[in-house]
């Protein structure tokens, strides 16, 4: 996976509580044997009228978002499903980086899996990034110092440091865990 | 010192330990199906890596499969996803019970009545519900496709150790208070992210009187509140389930039985966090908004923005009303519903069957109401024909099915349709979730057949009290 290091980019700020990942990618669009392009589908059911014409209203839909690497949200990210198609989509569609106040278990997950660096941080300050966002306003994340950028501000953030490593470093991690093969055959010598 | 069921299950599966990583645990069951796998697979072959354990997988198909007419299946991508998976095991030597085999059903069903889930060990499969497997004290929890491939070629996973928490349920269930409506209620009572980082373990003695069965309910929608797994410390019902299963060898049970039970919560241990709720405050429960926290009492209303001290939650409230379209303050019992769905991983086996042809039986389902039964494996619809059940559901009008996830996500044709209304015994009533536009009912069997029967939202009890 592409590794994650530092960047910049305007905020898209989708103001929303416990999006679940029916939301990020309908059901409809889990069908697809490949990982890839599914990002035209992501948020579809919000993205798009029931027609298939784009809703304006939407977020994404509104230009300054159009490049946005940086997705913004309330708390409880990526609830319900663990369907790993959702990480993908977003991915996909463009974002590099998630933050929010706190973010679903196996949803999380799957974005460490993918190279997504999704960032756990107090409520107030997400909410001062969901207001710079309506804004147009731009914000920059530095991994290797776990530091956020934002309106003249310097904030830190926290996460794991094997996660961090693997996301820095892009690694995969089933070549890493290869590395325990002999472990792994005593634990099945003594138990399987 | 004393531990919970969830640090045994944890330190029976350590396989490497150091600081500053989480711990390398070995899985000892990886349960398969068609709509998570296919990207792993691919991902094995295009690094030459095998499947380490094939013995320790197990597949089925579940989410696409068409309960009509087994035969067809209308979209080409959902039938190029069972082929695939087909072609997966053949080439990876993994058992599968494909749509026309006597094992197959949902793959939160079909483990525990095969006997392969069993208490003490690691479960995973690539999909939130795994934590229904919990009800046996399994450490069962949901995975994605990167980690579904992980397990394929390691059958293991790099973990962080949970918090634990204990979900105490005092009180005697009562009348006509089922588990779905325990479960909704302490999801209701604690939120959808109360659990997120943690494992669960239900306790009190609510828990100790229900079936294997009532437990699986209970367990299968610990991930509505956030928590990955839900277990349930294992007793003399979750060994009697098990015995004579096609997995539990009869010379081996006692041997199992005894080593199964060690594995139970010891007195006195300790949790991070302990939550409590009494029966008393349980009643048959209907959600009326589009996440699963979102719904009352059969006897309540639906709460004002103003009940709500929290500008997001209100906000959501809003949100979640004008989807459903409904009104602050409306009454449940004043809501019509068009659909009625009684099924999935959550409510799909032989008692929830029964107690929903219990308030079915004599009575016709409404003329404005579609209502399908969808057994959960084969092996369920099969028993229930054996018992007659079949026929109750017929003659009140609906229709019954072949095995499978159907109208819980409507992968395949089973949808409702825009605008309409499901009572449906499913897990999510995410927007959209049965069908674009569609709004979604939470409620238990016996509440499902109550609004069939009535075309609205009813009193289950009342139902059962007049036809005794």
């Amino acid at each position: 996976m592409e590794p994650v290091k530092k960047l910049s980019s305007t905020i898209t700020p989708l103001d929303r509580i416990n999006v679940d990942t029916d939301q990020i990618i309908p059901k409809q669009f889990l069908k697809r044997i490949e990982r890839t392009g599914f990002g035209q589908f992501l948020f579809y059911g919000w993205r798009f009228n029931a027609d298939g014409s784009p809703n304006e209203k939407f977020i994404l839909n509104q230009p300054p978002y159009k490049d946005s690497e940086i997705l913004v949200a309330g708390h409880n990210f990526g609830c319900g499903s663990s369907r790993e198609h959702a990480p993908w989509a977003l991915q996909d569609y463009g974002f590099k980086i998630i933050i929010a106040p706190s973010f679903a278990d196996i949803f999380y997950n799957n974005c460490v899996k993918n190279g997504i660096l999704a960032i756990r941080l107090e409520e107030s300050k997400v909410k001062q990034l969901l207001e710079g966002g309506k804004e147009k306003q731009s914000v920059t994340v530095d991994l290797e110092s776990q530091s956020i950028h934002y309106n003249g501000e310097q904030w830190t953030f926290d996460i794991d440091p094997y996660w961090k490593q693997m996301l820095l470093n892009g690694w995969d991690e089933i070549s890493i865990t290869f590395q325990y093969e002999d472990e792994i055959r005593q634990y099945e010598e003594q138990h399987h | 010192m004393a531990k919970t069921i969830i640090e045994k299950v944890w330190n029976d599966h350590v396989v490497h330990q150091e600081s500053g990583k989480p711990d390398l645990l070995y899985i000892d069951l990886h349960l398969i199906h068609e709509v998570t796998s296919p990207q792993a697979f691919e991902g094995l072959r295009l690094k030459g890596r095998k499947v380490r354990r094939p013995d320790l997988s197990f597949a089925t198909m579940d989410h696409n499969v068409p309960t009509k007419n087994r035969d067809v299946i209308k979209d080409p991508i959902s039938k190029q996803q069972m082929s695939t998976l087909a072609d997966n095991c053949k080439e990876f030597g993994i058992p599968l019970a494909h749509m026309h085999h006597p094992d197959q059903g949902i793959v939160h069903v079909i483990g525990p009545e095969l006997g392969l889930t069993q208490p003490g060990k690691t479960i995973v499969c690539g999909d939130s519900h795994t934590s229904t497997h919990g009800a046996f004290g399994a450490l069962a929890f949901g995975i994605g496709t990167s980690e579904v491939e992980h397990v394929l070629s390691t059958q293991t996973l790099w973990q962080s150790k949970p918090k634990t928490m204990e979900i105490r349920i005092d009180g005697e269930l009562g009348f006509g208070v089922t588990a779905k409506d325990v479960i909704l209620a302490i999801i209701a009572k604690f939120g959808v992210d109360a659990g997120t980082g943690y494992v669960v373990e239900y306790t009190g003695d609510a828990i100790r009187k229900m079936t294997m069965e009532e437990r699986m309910t209970i367990c299968n929608m610990s991930i509505e509140a956030g928590a990955r797994a839900g277990l349930i410390s294992p007793d003399e019902t979750t060994a009697d389930y098990l015995k004579g299963r096609a997995h539990v060898p009869d010379d081996e049970y006692e041997a199992l039985k005894e080593k199964w039970l060690d594995y139970a919560t010891d007195p006195g241990a300790e949790y991070d966090r302990t939550l409590t709720i009494h029966t008393d405050e349980i009643e048959p429960f209907v959600t009326w908004g589009t996440n699963p926290s979102m719904g009352s009492g059969i006897s309540s209303a639906i709460p004002h923005a103003e009940d709500y001290d929290d500008a997001g939650k209100q906000e959501e409230l809003k949100q979640a009303l004008e989807y459903m379209d409904l009104k602050e303050g409306q009454a449940l019992s004043d809501i019509e519903i068009q659909h009625v769905f009684i099924g999935s991983c959550t409510n799909s086996r032989i008692g929830d069957l029964r107690a929903a042809a219990k308030v079915i039986e004599g009575r016709k389902v409404h003329p404005n109401v579609t209502a399908i039964v969808v057994p959960g494996s084969f092996t369920v619809k099969m028993k229930a024909e054996q018992e007659g059940l079949d026929q109750v559901f017929k003659e009140a009008g609906f229709e019954w099915r072949e095995s499978g996830c159907s109208m819980c996500l409507a992968m395949n044709d089973d949808i409702v349709p825009a605008g309409e209304r499901c009572a449906s015994t499913s897990n999510r009533n995410f927007e959209g979730r049965q069908g674009a536009g569609a709004r979604t009912h939470l409620v238990s069997p016996a509440m499902a057949a109550a609004a069939a029967v009535n075309g609205r939202f009813t009193d289950v009890r009342s139902m059962v009290n007049v036809h005794a």
